[in-house]
């Protein structure tokens, strides 16, 4: 396979890069280890910033931040949902941030209305009563996984491949140039080899291991953040702590749901991580603070992300590590055609990829200017299911008889279903439990997917999706994706749905059984 | 205490309508115990309606026993706390031979031999190990031995049941399989604006449709063209609620092939079953039925019995009993309750059994065959199935405890779970009587 671009990593920054680059008429591979956002972009609060977190720490990253949040709202709103924020202290938090806080947004240009605590609490009931002061300011929400799907779409219905489930193995260089790339398809076990004029290194977290295929070496740390969902909308608005930032101090609403976090803990590597019972119950705690019923409220799930950061010397902490983003030429470094573009923030993606990819064009000879400043980023019908209330609406308007619900939590009907698999096999995609949860609401809801995912894969195996035993084995995989995310809120009414669960699945269907327990040994 | 319109005083007060309550009253009333049974809900309705007895130990190696008898012995060696260890082997057989006996005489018959564990095909196409088996799905166990050809039949709009998974799942171990949807025989079938196939089906109304005989007929009709050379025919379990045997004999004498029913997700008809028949029998056995009355509170200091707080208002009661059994169930039935800190037993605050640490509860893989150990937290007891207070002694002389809500047990891994409820809920009636 050749291309004039390779982009590694299927997150939000390789998706927007790729739309970038598409919309110059450069269609690139894009090759991604496992599904899209499966790293930092589908593993974050879903906040748009305006910038007010960063106004102390780094000015620079709070201006890119209002900027492009503008932006967003402007060209993509089909993936935002405009709440606005708050920024509210409560009794005891530094008397000192509070008070410079206001200047510092100004100094950025950052809108910061003032609020007395009745007003404040008027708008967000849900407030407590140690509130001491509050700030209004455009802080949005958006949907990662609607926002990287729409740029993916779109950078594919201009020609650009996006091969999900393929992992980069090496590369093969020759004099100072990366000249092929090996890669495996996980499905099939297939290798095979891209030749490209250009890779770009987008695979966020996992940066360093990608240059180090290279024989390069980037100082990255990994900053693991944890979030929690509420089964309910808490708050209309972005609630953030005004204090410098710490644990548990942002409440973002999401549809019908709201996600407190989070939490910033040194890991070793973005492997195989998981939200924390401890960094979980300090999360509550602290948001507890400023909302008094996350403190009690029941929990859906848990999940968390690996923010990439790059090492700096003067950084007292990993909070204090700037978020803006890093693009690396790695020409200096003796290699003449790879980039590496990593850090950063969701609300920064599309500045992020327009950097990029002046830089490609720059090295590619390539005239053609950015269009993503002012071009709409284009909703595409595929990706619609995403949204809370989408397929609800679908069900409805069709109003077909035999149109059976099969996600009851979230209102997914059968055809929505249907509809999602014609679109991977449209894009030649395997059809999987988790690929479609990804591109709908399946699995959101009360249930978690612990029911549906059951009523789906018998669904799929009556349309001929799933043969063999490939649907239990995804059933598995589906079931035990979920659990990441609900093992660290046991307690409470998710406890009683988790064990009733599990009676189902392993008491009566005996799922726990990796093959056919017929075959084993048998006293 | 003044004795007010409402109260009841009985002997015996079982908490919980799930299996352990309802074996638990059922062996009361036939002691002659005066009862009174009260629960929440009927715990019954998310019974798979297969009785297991013990299959899989030790659980992380997933070691199937064919024997359970066999099993239990080397579960009491190697798990010397699990609750089957308090029990005389004589006794537990006799408790589940008078269980299946008594269902057997109110109409629904379970099939069981009395040292041998089946394999029985699920919904899913996976395969359950149990030990009884209602005799509306003993032919599935018995045409997965045989490998029989057989026939899966599923009807359009019944979710999460498809008989070409069970198909395409099973094959590999039972080549000999075939499935086919047809139309359920839908009461509005052939009405005017009524679309075949097009509704969906739930599996109690679905049950109760084909207590009619037209139904059936029709039913039968649907599938007889595509028998052809099966021996035998599986169909998910929704033949008939009340009077499945009867459906079910018909429905073989209309299609002249062995029928079986296939297990479907809970909360479904098999449990029903049970529920329906439980309901019914018990009072007729004398037993006090309070379903809907959530147990509020309990006042035990007077220390001939316990005053309970049963039920809302305005339905309120005092129930004064000589003894109880905590048969509630774990976190579903309410028998436990975890905050994020702690499990406790909410009603005697009794102690439970359990990690402190709450990583510990559960374990990172979902499907871990060794089981979350939140799962064998719970209440110990002495020989007598008396909830050990924290000094080690019995929290009362005459509180006991059966089922799930025991300690040292993982039903859920270990499929035995009916039957610590049945057998435990006869040792603690056993153990009332003899301390009587």
């Amino acid at each position: 396979m050749k291309t004039q671009v390779l982009i590694i990593g299927g997150g939000i920054t390789g998706a927007g890069l790729a739309r970038d680059l598409a919309l110059r008429g450069v269609a690139c591979v894009v090759v991604e280890r496992r599904d899209v956002n499966a790293g930092a972009s589908g593993g974050n609060h879903g906040l748009v910033h305006s910038g007010a977190r960063y106004v102390e720490t780094d000015p620079d990253t709070a201006r890119e931040c209002l900027e492009e949040g503008e932006l967003l709202k402007r060209l993509a709103p089909q993936c935002i949902e405009d709440t606005g924020g708050l920024f509210v202290a409560v009794e005891g938090d530094d008397e000192k941030y509070i008070a410079d806080f206001p200047g510092a947004c100004a100094k950025c240009g950052i809108p910061a209305q003032g609020l007395d605590i009745d007003t404040a609490r008027d708008l967000e009931p849900a407030l407590g009563d140690r509130v001491i002061a509050a700030y209004a300011v455009p802080d949005a929400t958006v949907d990662p996984f609607k926002l990287t799907l729409d740029n993916f779409s779109e950078a594919q219905n201009l020609g650009t491949r996006l091969l999900r489930f393929t992992r980069v193995d090496s590369f093969i260089m020759e004099g100072g140039r990366i000249v092929r790339v090996g890669v495996t398809h996980a499905d099939s076990g297939q290798q095979d080899s891209i030749e490209a004029d250009l890779v770009v290194n987008a695979s966020g977290a996992w940066a360093g291991q990608v240059a180090a295929l290279a024989g390069l070496r980037i100082d990255m740390l990994y900053s693991k953040g944890s979030m929690l969902v509420t089964p309910k909308r808490i708050t209309h608005r972005v609630v953030n702590r005004l204090r410098k930032a710490t644990d548990g101090d942002i409440l973002v609403p999401g549809g019908t749901v709201s996600v407190l976090g989070t939490t910033s803990v040194r890991v070793a590597s973005p492997d195989a991580v998981y939200p924390e019972l401890d960094e979980i119950d300090q999360v509550i705690e602290e948001g507890a603070r400023m909302i008094p019923e996350l403190a009690t409220t029941p929990y859906m799930r848990a999940y968390c992300g690996v923010r990439p950061l790059i090492r700096t010397q003067d950084a007292a902490s990993d909070r204090d590590i700037s978020r803006g983003f890093a693009l690396i030429d790695h020409t200096p470094q003796g290699v003449e055609n790879f980039i590496t573009i990593t850090g950063g923030k969701l609300t920064t993606y599309r500045l992020m990829a327009e950097k990029t990819a002046d830089l490609v064009a720059e090295r590619l000879g390539i005239g053609a200017s950015c269009r993503t400043r002012g071009e709409p980023l284009p909703p595409a019908e595929e990706n619609q299911w995403t949204s809370p209330g989408r397929a609800p609406r679908a069900w409805l308007e069709r109003d077909k008889p035999d149109d059976l619900l099969i996600c009851e939590c979230e209102m997914v009907p059968r055809s929505v279903i249907d509809a999602i698999a014609a679109s991977f096999h449209k894009r030649r995609n395997p059809v999987t439990l988790k690929a479609i949860g990804l591109r709908s609401r399946v699995g959101r809801g009360s249930c978690q997917g612990m029911f549906c995912s059951l009523l789906i894969a018998a669904h799929l195996y009556d349309r001929q999706e799933f043969s063999g035993g490939q649907g239990l084995a995804n059933l598995r995989e589906f079931l035990n994706e979920r659990w990441r995310g609900m093992r660290p809120v046991l307690w409470d009414t998710s406890l009683v749905k988790s064990e009733l669960q599990e009676a189902m699945h392993c008491g009566l269907f005996g799922l726990e059984f990796s093959s056919d327990p017929d075959r084993g040994n048998r006293p | 205490m003044r004795r007010g319109p409402a109260d009841i005083d009985c002997e015996l007060m079982v908490i919980g309508a799930g299996m352990a309550g309802v074996a638990a009253a059922l062996f009361a009333a036939k002691r002659g115990i005066d009862c009174l049974l009260v629960g929440v809900k009927q715990g019954l309705y998310f019974a798979s309606g297969l009785l297991d007895l013990m299959a899989v130990h030790p659980i992380g190696e997933g070691r199937l026993w064919t024997n359970p008898w066999r099993a239990i012995e080397a579960l009491v060696r190697d798990c010397p706390k699990h609750p089957y260890a308090l029990l005389d082997p004589t006794d537990m057989k006799t408790a589940l031979s008078d269980f299946i006996a008594f269902l057997g005489q109110a109409g629904l018959s379970y099939h069981a031999e009395p040292e041998r564990n089946v394999m029985i095909p699920t919904a899913l196409g996976t395969l359950k190990p149990t030990y009884a088996v209602p005799a509306t799905m003993l032919n599935g166990v018995r045409a997965f031995e045989e490998k029989a050809e057989c026939l899966i039949v599923d009807f359009h709009g019944l979710k999460g049941f498809s008989a070409r998974q069970i198909v395409e799942t099973m094959k590999p171990a039972w080549p000999g399989l075939r499935s086919h949807q047809v139309h359920f025989p839908h009461p509005s079938a052939g009405q005017e604006g009524f679309a075949a196939g097009a509704v969906e089906l739930y599996p109690e109304i679905s049950a109760g449709w084909l207590e009619n005989s037209e139904a059936r007929a029709r039913l039968a009709e649907a599938v007889r063209p595509h028998v052809e050379t099966a021996e035998v025919i599986g169909m998910p379990a929704v033949l008939g609620l009340r009077r499945s045997e009867e459906v079910f004999r018909a429905l073989e004498e209309q299609l002249e092939r062995p029928l079986f029913e296939i297990p479907i997700m809970p909360p479904a008809v098999a449990g029903l079953r049970l529920s329906n028949l439980f309901g019914e029998a018990l009072p007729r056995l004398g037993v006090r039925v309070l379903f809907q009355h959530p147990v509020l509170g309990v006042d035990h200091a007077n220390g001939s019995g316990f005053t309970f707080e049963v039920g809302h208002e305005p339905a309120r009661l005092k129930v004064r009993a000589r003894a109880a059994v905590l048969a509630g169930g774990r976190f579903l039935g309410g028998g436990l309750y975890a905050d994020r800190r702690r499990v406790v037993e909410p009603l005697f605050g009794l102690p439970v059994r359990q990690l402190a640490d709450r990583r510990r509860w559960h374990r990172k893989s979902y499907l871990d065959p060794r089981g979350h150990p939140i799962n064998q937290f719970g209440l110990e007891t002495d020989e007598y199935l008396r909830p050990l207070q924290a000094d080690g002694h019995p929290a009362h002389a005459r509180l006991f405890a059966a089922g799930s809500i025991l300690a040292h047990q993982d039903w859920m891994r270990m499929k035995c779970g009916s039957s610590l409820a049945i057998t435990t809920a006869y040792a603690a009636v056993q153990a009332l009587e003899q301390l009587r």
